[in-house]
């Protein structure tokens, strides 16, 4: 009754938390997108969300705190997302659950209901995909769901938005009134033991907050919490025997020595109860369905891969062509920009450290944004459409000779966009052993950063029509090194069994164009984020570093000799001279010059050696300091002042070569590093990832370098 | 006893029992995959590596190992 007074009067607001759970793909992120604005990310395949979320809005005077928590099939800890959701629902204060289910798929979706049934908590499930239902002639009576399982059920759509107010309402309404217990009803054998243990707890008038049934359900399922409250009671000495006595019969009547899969099947034949009184299929006529017509071609046995390959190698071969379209104008846009800002400004170094620095580091950068946009549209695509698990499901058989796992494909694939979610989403696999080798070799899988490298020198040293073709083989050499690599670890530092393969298909669903579009946009903005703050000072910091110190009897003893020199082209050639000294003798020429012998055999000079380690903050960093290094350094070329020229001037083929397999391989930007370290669960690891890289990188670039200077 | 592994494309059958040790066993549960549930096999992989399979509205993917711990029976 306090709570209704409450509700009466607006000046007091009450904050509802809510958890939403629900079993995978089900829409649980897209709901709460849909009934608060927010933007978390969205997929069509199991653990895109592999940790909880809050988010926080106002519906008339309450405060909602909602929990989006990873999808899981059953309350197990199988999975590191999965123990996440059930400490979260064991542990943490809320005070009601939303369960969302697929009303495409109920009873699947209910047996996770039944067993949040149990659980003693206020529940509201929300009946999700109705308008999908509806299409598919699937009928779900809400009302009469509602009165059987003695919670409200309320039929939603996070995509057209319909019944999300109905849901709100049914949430406030679940809150100011006091708990009801659930409707869940068990075989008869089950039924006797529950009322015996009933009737013993009213016997010896037992103090307890929640129902006797509801503790007799959990003492039956071994339910641990239960366990400990009741065994310090001196009641459990008389009940123990009891319960010994009611297990034995239910695992009699279930023909199992397991009680989880007992009341797993007890569970399954209560839903099936459900699902005959409230859905109505309407006739179906014995056809396929739309996604097996699709899978019949696209997870065929012989077409298959190639189908997949095919679509890989179309997604490189636009991201190079397409994206070239623009490059040019951005590239000279800011040369133009460049010098513009530099003709307002009179102080020669504060001139170089904003047109050579920054405008050049950033502008090197932000000119891969096309590529970026093109590879991470191909991504989302990939996610939305459920092509992601047949992938897996077609390589799961080829990943396993190389110890990895059918799934190990989903983290893999979304490191080509960036390595830091797909180091998170390994969490899918179980296995520690499976996930750390998966862990271990994310990197090998060129991430989107890694892109405007390739971009630069694939379009030095090959013309147009080919650049997209050398995208492919890059990459794919990348996944295919990354399975060797998987295969040394896993016969050695990684020994052990391998994870079972159990993986849901998902529906194919055609992705929504906004949803493409806010992933995409989200993740370019990221880009350009980081164009903007992190590499524009690190710009900044490799200006700095080229600039100084300044060596005044260097410059003019330079000054002279140009000044006596004959014609233009000498005066010319003269000042080129003077920059290079210079740079040479920087602060960045001294690290370089330390550091040369160490690349020397892979052909590498001083100012590649540099862009390594600078590489190792950020890949972009590479491109922008090879953009700082050239512009300052060897070309005086006006007409053409383009990095790429300046690449195929003065790189060498078999060093170029080197430079991108070091590139390829190489540990990933230090923001990678760090969340690999979380998730591989210890600094060790990330010694252990930086030494395996720094090797094979430096063995594979001098077999690389050398090999090619022999055919070239 | 006939394993699922041995069914072929288009086979429906159902599920007798499950010989998985308790974890997988659980996996396979959640998955709905128990006791006296019909399945379809819908797809294989080259030489069966892995197979799909339909149960209910659900489709699933099963390595060939997971696929011979399932016994199953003729509809």
């Amino acid at each position: 009754m306090k709570a209704l007074e409450e509700k009466s009067c607006p000046a007091i607001s009450n904050h509802v938390k809510v958890a939403l759970v629900g079993q995978p793909n089900v829409g649980k992120s897209m709901l709460i997108n849909s009934v608060s604005n927010a933007h978390l990310q969205v997929g069509n395949f199991s653990g895109v969300t592999v940790d909880k979320t809050e988010v926080l809005f106002d519906y008339e005077n309450y405060n909602f705190t909602v929990v989006d928590l990873p999808g899981t099939y059953a309350f197990t800890d199988y999975t590191i997302e999965e123990r996440v959701t059930r400490d979260y629902l064991c542990a943490e204060n809320y005070d009601i659950i939303i369960n969302v289910v697929d009303s495409t798929n109920l009873a699947k979706n209910l047996q996770l209901t039944a067993e949040l049934l149990t659980m003693s908590k206020k529940v509201v499930i929300a009946l999700n995909m109705s308008d999908e239902a509806r299409k598919e002639g699937v009928e779900i009576d809400a009302q009469y769901m509602s009165e059987l399982l003695g919670v409200s059920c309320v039929k939603v759509s996070a995509v057209t938005k319909e019944g999300i107010g109905e849901l709100i309402k049914a949430v406030i309404g679940e809150f100011v009134n006091p708990k009801d217990d659930a409707k869940l009803i068990f075989s008869e054998p089950v039924e006797e033991e529950i009322s015996n243990i009933v009737a013993y707890l009213q016997k010896h008038r037992y103090v307890a907050i929640n129902s006797y049934r509801n503790i007799a359900i959990n003492l039956l399922k071994n339910n641990k919490k239960t366990y400990e409250k009741l065994h310090d009671d001196p009641i459990w000495t008389e009940l123990q025997p009891i319960l010994i006595e009611a297990s034995k019969h239910i695992e009699l009547h279930h023909d199992s020595d397991d009680i989880k899969e007992s009341f797993a099947e007890e569970y399954a034949s209560f839903n099936r109860g459900i699902v005959a009184e409230v859905v109505k299929q309407k006739v179906e006529i014995e056809k396929k369905t739309l996604t097996e017509k699709i899978d019949n071609v696209l997870i065929h046995p012989i077409y298959g891969i190639p189908i997949f390959l095919f679509f890989m190698w179309s997604l490189f071969q636009l991201t190079f062509e397409i994206g070239a379209i623009p490059m040019d104008y951005i590239d000279a846009f800011f040369g133009w920009f460049g010098d513009t800002i530099g003709a307002t400004i009179d102080n020669d170094d504060i001139r170089s450290l904003i047109v050579d620095g920054i405008i050049a580091g950033v502008g090197a950068v932000v000119l891969f944004v096309p590529n970026i946009i093109i590879l991470f549209i191909g991504i989302a695509l990939l996610e939305s459409t459920g092509y992601m698990s047949r992938v897996a499901f077609l390589l799961d058989g080829f990943f396993h000779k190389f110890g990895l796992h059918g799934q190990s494909f989903i983290p893999l694939v979304t490191g080509f966009g960036c390595s830091i979610p797909a180091y998170m989403s390994a969490r899918i696999l179980k296995n520690d052993r499976d996930r750390l080798l998966t862990l271990f070799i994310i990197g090998f899988m060129s991430c989107g950063a890694r892109l405007p490298v390739y971009v630069l020198f694939a379009g030095a040293f090959f013309g147009p029509q080919m650049a997209g073709n050398i995208l492919f083989i890059i990459y794919i050499s990348g996944a295919m090194l990354g399975l060797i690599a998987a295969k040394v670890l896993k016969l050695t530092a990684f020994k052990g069994v391998s994870e079972p393969f159990v993986m849901e298909m998902p529906k194919y669903r055609l992705p929504s164009v906004k949803l493409v579009w806010h992933t995409v946009l989200t993740k370019t903005m990221m880009y350009l984020k980081k164009a903007g703050t992190f590499i524009a000072g690190a710009s900044m910091l490799i200006w700095f570093l080229s600039n100084y110190p300044h060596n005044a009897i260097l410059a003019k003893e330079y000054a002279t000799k140009i000044q006596s020199a004959v014609d233009e082209t000498g005066k010319v050639a003269l000042r080129n001279k003077l920059a290079e000294s210079l740079l040479e003798q920087s602060y960045l020429g001294t690290i370089g010059k330390f550091s040369e012998p160490i690349f020397a055999p892979l052909g590498f000079d001083w100012k590649m050696s540099v862009a390594l380690q600078t590489g190792l903050a950020a890949k972009e960093v590479v491109v922008s300091t090879l953009g700082v290094l050239y512009a300052l350094g060897a070309d005086v070329d006006e007409e053409n002042n383009s990095l790429v020229n300046a690449i195929s001037k003065n790189f060498s083929f078999p060093s170029a070569v080197a430079f991108i397999v070091v590139i390829m391989i190489y540990l990933p930007c230090l923001a990678a590093s760090v969340v690999f370290t979380r998730e591989a669960g210890g600094i060790k690891y990330f010694f252990y990832l930086f030494i395996f890289t720094s090797l094979v990188a430096y063995g594979l670039a001098f077999i690389a370098y050398n090999v090619t200077k022999i055919i070239v | 006893m006939k394993k699922l592994l041995q069914c072929q494309k288009g086979d429906k059958v159902k599920i007798v029992k499950l010989n998985a040790e308790t974890e997988l066993k659980q996996r396979l549960i959640s998955f709905g995959l128990m006791k006296e549930v019909e399945v379809e096999v819908l797809e294989q992989a080259p030489r069966k590596k892995t197979i799909e399979i339909k149960v209910g509205k659900t489709r699933i993917a099963l390595r060939a190992e997971e696929a011979e711990l399932i016994e199953v029976q003729e509809l």
